[in-house]
C-alpha cells in the first residue's frame, strides 16, 4: 500500500514538474535570449516576468466582464498577449536605458560594462519591485477561473489504486508554453530577423560591416526576451498568486535554469528550466515546502561550480 | 604626511563632529536614523573593501549580514551571551563564512561569480525560516540593561555605532594604500597580468572577502541589537545585498570616503521620505535606491566622489589607489643584479613539452635548455607555438605531457604566481598594463613578491624604472603611455621582481628603427646585471644583432638550434619561412632570411 502511495506521489509530482518546468522553460528562453544577442545578465527579469502577470490580471479584471469574453480560454489569450505589450516596453526601456551600457558602448566602460549592466538592470528590478507595491498593491492576486480548479482524472490504474490528476489549466498552460517556444525557435532559425538577430551576437562588429543594425538587433532581442518571460508569467498567473515582489523568487529559477543548459542556449534554457521545474516538484515529495527553493540554489550553485558551460555545453546556442 | 596619516585625521575629526550633533539631536527619530546610517555605512564599506577593490561583483553580502544579526539575536535568546561579546565573535564567525564561500566561489569570474554570490543569502533566507526563525525578539534584560546593550537613551547607540564604523574606517584605510589594496587593484584590472607578476591572486582574494564578510557581520550584529526584532527578509532579503553595492556605487567604489558619502545622503533621504510617505507609497525605498542607482550608471559610473573630485580638481588624469610612493633616488641599478649567480650551466630545461587545443598541437614533443646568463632568442614563422610555449613556461597552461625544471625544480603545475616568486618573470605579446595604476605603482606591484614591504617595493620598483629610462612617466596612468613606453613598463614590472630569468614576448614589434635600437640597448643592459633573457621574435633582423643563440621552432616543434651565423644560413629555417618554392628558385642558401622576415 505504501510502495502504491509513493508511486502515485512520485507520478503527481512529474506531471506538476512537466507543467511548470514547461512555463519555467519558456521564461529561461527569454532570459537566454538577452543574454544570447547582447551578453547582458538582466536582473530584472524576474519583475518583466511579475508585470506580465499584472497585464493578463489587470485586462482580466477589466474585460472579463463584458460577456462575449468570459470563456474559460480568455486569461490564456491575454497571457499571450502580454508577450507584444512588453515586447513594446522593453524595446522603449533598451532605447532609453540599457543601450547605454551595452552593444557599441559597452566597450568603453570598465569591464566590458558587465558591473555597469548588472547593476542597471539590478535598479530598474528594484523601481519596478517597489514601484508594483505602490501601483498593485500588497495583497497577493491570481487569474484563476474553473480551470484552474479542474483536473483530468489519469487512471485509475495498478488495479484501480493509483490515480494522477492533470491540473486542466496548468496543462493549457504548458502546451502554449511549448508552442511558443517553437514557434520562436522557428523565428529564430527561419527567418531573415532570426538571421540577423544570430549575426549580431555572433560578431557585433563583422555584422555591422554587413549592414545589419547592431543597436536595432539588441532592441528587438531585449523586446522578445522580455515579451517571452513576460507570457510564461502570464501563463503562471492562471494557476497561481502573486504578489510585486514574486519577481526575486523566480529569476532565480530563471538563473538556474539558463545556467543549467548553457547560457545563451535556448534549447538548453527550455530543458534546464524543464528540470528545474521537475526537480523542485519531485522534491517537495521528501521535503518540506519552505525548503523546495533552497533545493534549486544548492542545486543552481553546485552546476556553477562544477560544470558552468552548462550541462549542453555551449554548442547550439543563440549567439 | 603620507596617505594614512592623513586618512586618520580624517576619521578622527569626522568622529568628533558627528558626536556632537549627536548630542544636539534631541527627536528621536533623527536620532534613530543617525544609529542607522553608521550600520549601513559599515556595509558600504564592506562591499567597496572586497567588490570594489578586486572587481568581483557580489550580489551575497546579506549572507553575512544575516548571518551576524541571527547569531547575536540567537545567542542572546539560547545562551544569554551578551552583544559585547557576540558581536565580535559574529566578526570572526563570519570571517569564516567568507572563507567558506570564497573557497569554492573564486574558481568563477565576471558573470558567473555575481551569480553564485546572489544564491547564497537566498538559500540562507529559506533555511532560517524552515527553522522557524521567521521572527526572532530580541529579550528584554532589565536586570542588566548596560550589559545586553539596552540604553535608554539613543545617544550611546549613536556612539557604538560610530565606533564600528570608525573601526571599518581605519581597517579599510589601512589595507588600502599597501601591498593588499595594489594587489587587489591589480587584479580587477587584469587578474591574469597580476597572477604573472606573482601576486597570489587567491590568496588575496579570500583574505578580502574574508575581512569584508567581518564587517558585514559585524554589522548584522548592531543592526539585530538596535532593532530587537529579526527577519529572515530583513536581514537575508535581496535588498540588504542591494543597498551595500549601491551606497558604495553611487558614493564611488574604490575609494575610503565613496561608501560612506553613499550611505549618508541615501540612507536619511530614504529614511525621512519613507516615514513621511510610507502609508500612500509603501515601496518608496526601494524605489529611490534603484532610481538613484541609475542615475550614477548613466551620470556618474565612477560614482559621485570620483565626479565631485574631477570637478574640484579638473586636468588631473584618474589614477586609481596609489601607494602614495615617490621615485626613490638612491635606488640603483645594481639592486636588480642576480645576487650569487649558479654555477655556469643550465637554468631552464624543458623535455617532451605537448599541448593540443582541439585538433591543433600548439606544442609538439618540444625540449630545449637555456644556459644561465645567456640571451636566447626563439623564432619562427607565425603560429608556430611560441607565445604557447611562453604560457607553458609560465604556468598560465599546463601541458598535456612532458616537463619542465627551472633553477633544479620541477614547475609543471604550479601556478604562475608561485613561478614568478621562483625567479622567472614575463612580458606579454599585447602588453597588459594595469591601466589606472601609475607607472610607479604597475612597476610596485611587480616588486612586492620579493620585498618586505611598500618601502622596498618602491626602492625595488625604482631601480627598475632607472634602468629602462621612463624616470619622467613614472607619475603617469599607464593607459597615457605609448606603445614603446608600454613595453617599456612591462619590462620593468617583470624585473621589479628581482628575476633570474625574464621572458620577452614580442618586445620589438610595432616599434620603429631608433625606438628599436634604443630597446636593444636596454635588453643589453638586463643582460649585463646577470638576468637570463629568453625573447620571442618574428622578425630575426635586429635579433640577429643581440641574441648569444636561436631556438627556431615550426608547428610546434623544434625545427633547429645554433648560433646566429649558422640559423640564417640554415636551409630548414629559410624553408620554414619563406617555403620550399623560394628555396629552390633562389638555387643557393646565402642569402640570409635576415634581410626578411
Amino acid at each position: 500500500m505504501d510502495a502504491l502511495q509513493t508511486l502515485e506521489n512520485v507520478l503527481q509530482s512529474l506531471v506538476a514538474g512537466l507543467q511548470m518546468g514547461a512555463m519555467y522553460g519558456l521564461m529561461c528562453v527569454g532570459l537566454t535570449i538577452i543574454f544570447g544577442v547582447m551578453r547582458v545578465i538582466n536582473f530584472a527579469q524576474g519583475e518583466f516576468m511579475m508585470l506580465g502577470m499584472y497585464f493578463t490580471y489587470f485586462c482580466f479584471s477589466w474585460l472579463g466582464a463584458y460577456a462575449f469574453l468570459d470563456g474559460v480560454w480568455f486569461p490564456f489569450v491575454l497571457a499571450l498577449l502580454a508577450g507584444p505589450a512588453l515586447f513594446l516596453l522593453g524595446m522603449i526601456l533598451h532605447r532609453l536605458l540599457i543601450h547605454t551600457v551595452t552593444g557599441r558602448k559597452a566597450s568603453q566602460l570598465e569591464a566590458g560594462g558587465h558591473y555597469a549592466q548588472l547593476v542597471l538592470t539590478l535598479g530598474i528590478a528594484l523601481v519596478l519591485q517597489n514601484g508594483g507595491l505602490f501601483i498593485f498593491g500588497s495583497t497577493p492576486v491570481s487569474v484563476s477561473n474553473e480551470l484552474s480548479y479542474s483536473a483530468w482524472e489519469w487512471g485509475p490504474m495498478v488495479g484501480d489504486r493509483v490515480s494522477v490528476f492533470v491540473n486542466q489549466a496548468q496543462t493549457i498552460s504548458a502546451i502554449l508554453a511549448l508552442a511558443v517556444v517553437i514557434g520562436f525557435g522557428l523565428l529564430m532559425g527561419k527567418t531573415r530577423l532570426g538571421k540577423s538577430l544570430r549575426a549580431a551576437s555572433d560578431n557585433p562588429d563583422a555584422a555591422t560591416y554587413m549592414g545589419i543594425n547592431v543597436d536595432r538587433a539588441h532592441r528587438i532581442a531585449f523586446g522578445l526576451g522580455i515579451g517571452i518571460t513576460a507570457i510564461g508569467g502570464g501563463l503562471m498567473a492562471t494557476n497561481a498568486s502573486f504578489q510585486p515582489y514574486i519577481g526575486t523568487e523566480y529569476v532565480i529559477i530563471m538563473y538556474a535554469g539558463v545556467v543549467l543548459g548553457g547560457l545563451g542556449s535556448v534549447r538548453g534554457a527550455f530543458l534546464g528550466g524543464m528540470i528545474i521545474g521537475i526537480l523542485q516538484q519531485v522534491s517537495a515529495i521528501i521535503l518540506p515546502n519552505q525548503l523546495q527553493n533552497t533545493v534549486i540554489f544548492v542545486c543552481f550553485l553546485a552546476i556553477i561550480l562544477l560544470r558552468p558551460q552548462g550541462i549542453f555545453g555551449q554548442r547550439d546556442r543563440v549567439a | 604626511m603620507s596617505g594614512g596619516t592623513r586618512d586618520l585625521i580624517h576619521i578622527g575629526l569626522f568622529a568628533v563632529v558627528y558626536m556632537v550633533l549627536a548630542f544636539l539631536v534631541s527627536n528621536s527619530y533623527y536620532q534613530l536614523i543617525m544609529t542607522i546610517v553608521p550600520v549601513w555605512a559599515v556595509m558600504g564599506l564592506s562591499w567597496n573593501l572586497f567588490s570594489g577593490y578586486s572587481g568581483l561583483i557580489s550580489f551575497g553580502h546579506a549572507a553575512f549580514f544575516g548571518l551576524g544579526a541571527y547569531l547575536v539575536a540567537l545567542c542572546m535568546i539560547v545562551w544569554e551571551l551578551n552583544p559585547w561579546i557576540t558581536i565580535p565573535l559574529a566578526t570572526v564567525a563570519c570571517g569564516a563564512a567568507g572563507l567558506l564561500v570564497g573557497l569554492p566561489t573564486f574558481r568563477l569570474r565576471g558573470h558567473y561569480f555575481a551569480l553564485a554570490m546572489l544564491a547564497y543569502p537566498l538559500a540562507l533566507l529559506y533555511i532560517f525560516e524552515w527553522l522557524g526563525y521567521q521572527e526572532v525578539a530580541l529579550p528584554r534584560k532589565e536586570e542588566a540593561p548596560v550589559l545586553y546593550m539596552q540604553f535608554e537613551s539613543q545617544v550611546p547607540y549613536i556612539a557604538l555605532a560610530l565606533l564600528l564604523l570608525v573601526i571599518a574606517l581605519v581597517v579599510t584605510s589601512r589595507l588600502i594604500h599597501c601591498r593588499f589594496g595594489m594587489s587587489l587593484l591589480a587584479i580587477k584590472l587584469d587578474e591574469d597580468a597580476a597572477e604573472a607578476v606573482g601576486i597570489n591572486t587567491l590568496a588575496w582574494k579570500l583574505s578580502a572577502i574574508m575581512i569584508s564578510a567581518a564587517l558585514a557581520g559585524a554589522a548584522g550584529g548592531f543592526y539585530a541589537v538596535v532593532l530587537l526584532v529579526v527577519t529572515p527578509l530583513a536581514v537575508f532579503g535581496m535588498l540588504v545585498s542591494a543597498q551595500a553595492l549601491i551606497f558604495a556605487m553611487f558614493g564611488g567604489v574604490g575609494t575610503l570616503w565613496g561608501p560612506v558619502l553613499g550611505a549618508f545622503i541615501l540612507v536619511p533621504l530614504s529614511e525621512i521620505l519613507y516615514a513621511r510617505y510610507a502609508a500612500d507609497f509603501p515601496g518608496i525605498q526601494g524605489v529611490i535606491y534603484g532610481i538613484a542607482i541609475i542615475a550614477v550608471i548613466l551620470f556618474a559610473p565612477q560614482g559621485i566622489f570620483w565626479k565631485l573630485q574631477v570637478l574640484l580638481k579638473p586636468g588631473r588624469s584618474l589614477v586609481l589607489g596609489a601607494t602614495a610612493s615617490g621615485m626613490n633616488d638612491r635606488a640603483d641599478v645594481g639592486l636588480l643584479k642576480v645576487d650569487a649567480v649558479p654555477e655556469a650551466g643550465v637554468i631552464l630545461e624543458a623535455a617532451g613539452l605537448s599541448k593540443a587545443f582541439g585538433g591543433l598541437q600548439a606544442t609538439n614533443n618540444l625540449g630545449f635548455q637555456v644556459k644561465t646568463g645567456e640571451l636566447l632568442g626563439i623564432i619562427g614563422p607565425n603560429g608556430a607555438g611560441k607565445t604557447t610555449l611562453f604560457n607553458l613556461l609560465n604556468g598560465f597552461i599546463r601541458p598535456d605531457s612532458g616537463s619542465i625544471t627551472f633553477r633544479g625544480n620541477a614547475i609543471v603545475g604550479k601556478k604562475p604566481n608561485r613561478i614568478c616568486a621562483m625567479g622567472m618573470a614575463r612580458t606579454f605579446q599585447v602588453a597588459r598594463p594595469f591601466t589606472q595604476l601609475s607607472v610607479l605603482d604597475n612597476v610596485i606591484v611587480g616588486a612586492y613578491v620579493h620585498s618586505r614591504g611598500n618601502d622596498e617595493a618602491a626602492l625595488h620598483a625604482s631601480a627598475a624604472i632607472k634602468l629602462v629610462g621612463l624616470e619622467r612617466q613614472c607619475d603617469l596612468p599607464a593607459v597615457n603611455l605609448t606603445n614603446k613606453e608600454l613595453r617599456l613598463m612591462e619590462l620593468a614590472r617583470a624585473l621589479a621582481s628581482k628575476p633570474y630569468l625574464v621572458l620577452v614576448d614580442e618586445i620589438l614589434a610595432g616599434l620603429d628603427p631608433d625606438a628599436m635600437k634604443e630597446m636593444l640597448v636596454v635588453l643589453r643592459k638586463v643582460q649585463d646585471l646577470g638576468i637570463t633573457v629568453v625573447i620571442i621574435e618574428h622578425s630575426m633582423q635586429a635579433m640577429v644583432q643581440l641574441v648569444d643563440r636561436f631556438i627556431v621552432l615550426d608547428h610546434g616543434a623544434l625545427l633547429t638550434e645554433g648560433e646566429p651565423d649558422s640559423i640564417v644560413r640554415d636551409p630548414q629555417v629559410i624553408e620554414a619561412y619563406l617555403g620550399k618554392k623560394w628555396l629552390a628558385d633562389s638555387g643557393h642558401e646565402q642569402t640570409g632570411v635576415a634581410d626578411d622576415n
